[in-house]
């Protein structure tokens, strides 16, 4: 059953790739980048990997490409010819490809339970799980807890990212931009249905993005994946009321603070841990009973990650919708 | 019964991928991203099943709340593309 | 035992309606035939195949969870379907009801 879904979804992967390549209309490379995410989704389902799949979904329904169409906004629609100088890479990709396929030949086979990824800590993991954090789902105690230092590191990344996509976009256009009165007729508030179907829809992302963030100890969901749905309620907002309404409702300020505040969030609660008498990222101390306190910890830092992950994709987006 | 109509369902995505590698115009391909995006909502509630696992839903109910939001991002983007050339063919 | 049949007629008949509705938004001649192959029959199949899960999933939050999502898939695809159609048409894509192409093809 799961080798159909496999080929299907794998051969339709292959072949959406081989066509965002080939194409040199850049808005048709981000429809079939969206075709592309929706497979990763599927694919990641499928695999039972549930969290990781909502992650891609979050992201990578709305966000990406509305980020890319952005982008888009910002360069010509074609792609440049290339002129020359395909041999090099071609061999260089073609040799890591054949080490590549090389390597795959010692992989245990998928689900195979005596792979050496399945020894090590793994079972460590599921066993004790119930007893030192006492939370369904072991992706969450694994993601903030046993592996909280990698989840920092994570959270920094975005943060950097986001103050490296500003940097490069808040460098103010070499050319006069065009009069500001075009500008007013940005979002769709002409078009009636989509715009009163869309205000309703606002309220029930948010709900749901708040849902995802505080049910993630309990089913797929975190932080993450919370913060890249409110992000994608608050683009819906400025995508039907233009991004004047958007950036009035939920200024620049408030949305550095929030990429910054959230990182700082999860330091702090590292922290805080040191100073209780534990280890940088220790939960256990921050209450009287250690299990209660691994579950604060989990809350707060996925509180964090939510709302780094919400400001950096905001502030990426009005960084975009700002040049053009 | 889940498998069969979870088959048909890729089957469905198959020649929506075609149609978006084909599609001669660009709201063709908008149109075949549009109907993809429901076809993963609806595989992914039924495969849902098919494992035996509903919590999953929320990942169908996440696609049916989003995808609406790229559609509207495309056409935004329409928008302000002709509004742009309309600005430099007019004058 | 009857709701097993039910659902798996109801089943059925939305995969069969998905199906036609992907082989139309494929072989329609043009746009907006193909829009109203995928929408239409996008609409039917997505009440069908969750009412039929529905029908498996007996009354629990499963259910109303896809309510939910058979509401929400039900708000947004027709919307979402008149924005592109709206759009097509300002951008001067002429619905053709009466052309040789589609005399010939039909």
């Amino acid at each position: 059953m799961i080798i159909v879904f496999a080929v299907f979804l794998l051969t339709l992967l292959v072949l959406t790739a081989v066509a965002v390549v080939r194409t040199e209309n850049l808005f048709v490379a981000v429809m079939l980048m969206a075709i592309f995410s929706l497979l990763m989704a599927t694919n990641f389902f499928i695999l039972d990997a549930a969290d990781v799949a909502l992650t891609e979904a979050a992201v990578g329904a709305g966000v990406t490409t509305v980020i890319f169409l952005g982008a888009l906004a910002l360069t010509a629609e074609q792609e440049k010819p290339i002129v020359s100088g395909r041999w090099l890479p071609l061999a260089v990709v073609s040799v890591t490809v054949l080490v590549i396929i090389y390597a795959s030949f010692d992989q245990p086979r998928l689900g195979d339970p005596g792979a050496p990824a399945h020894q090590h800590v793994a079972p460590w993991y599921l066993e004790k799980t119930a007893e030192f954090i006492d939370i369904p789902n072991i992706v969450t105690a694994v993601l903030a807890s046993y592996r909280g230092y990698d989840t920092l590191g994570e959270v920094f990344v975005v943060f950097a990212a986001c103050i490296g996509v500003l940097f490069l976009l808040s460098v103010p256009p070499v050319k006069p931009q065009k009069s500001k009165s075009s500008d007013n007729s940005s979002g769709l508030r002409h078009h009636l249905i989509p715009q009163v179907v869309g205000r309703l829809l606002v309220p029930f992302i948010f709900l749901f993005g708040l849902y995802v963030q505080f049910h993630g100890e309990y089913g797929p969901g975190g932080g993450f994946q919370a913060g890249a749905i409110i992000a994608t309620g608050i683009i819906l907002y400025a995508l039907l009321e233009g991004e004047a309404a958007a950036l009035n409702a939920i200024p620049k300020s408030v949305l550095m603070a929030m990429v910054c505040g959230g990182a700082m969030l999860y330091g702090m609660v590292g922290v805080a841990g040191m100073i209780l008498g534990g280890n940088f990222l220790d939960y256990s101390v921050l209450h009287s009973d250690p299990v209660i306190g691994q579950q604060m910890g989990i809350i707060l830092i996925e509180a964090g990650v939510g709302i780094t992950v919400c400001g950096a994709l905001l502030s990426i987006f009005h960084a975009f919708a700002e040049r053009d | 019964m889940y498998f069969t109509v979870s088959l048909a369902i890729l089957v469905t995505m198959v020649l929506a991928v075609i149609r978006a590698l084909k599609g001669p115009s660009v709201y063709d391909r908008v149109l075949a991203v549009n109907m993809f995006g429901t076809k993963t909502a609806l595989l992914l509630s039924v495969v849902a099943f098919l494992y035996g696992r509903p919590d999953f839903l929320d990942l169908a109910l996440i696609y049916a709340l989003i995808n609406f939001v790229g559609v509207l991002a495309v056409l935004e983007f329409f928008q302000k593309r002709s509004a742009a050339q309309g600005h430099t063919t007019k004058d | 035992m009857l709701l097993d049949i039910l659902s798996w007629i109801l089943l059925c008949l939305g995969g069969g309606f998905v199906l036609v509705g992907g082989i139309g938004a494929l072989r329609m001649p043009n746009f907006y035939t193909r829009m109203h192959a995928a929408s239409l029959t996008d609409s039917t199949g997505s009440i069908l195949i969750v009412v039929g899960v529905m029908c498996q999933a007996g009354l629990s939050l499963a259910t109303i969870k896809l309510l939910t999502i058979l509401i929400f898939l039900l708000l947004t695809g027709p919307t979402a379907t008149y924005a592109l159609a709206n759009a097509a048409l300002l951008s001067g894509m002429k619905p053709q009801a009466d052309t040789d192409e589609g005399r010939s093809s039909s």
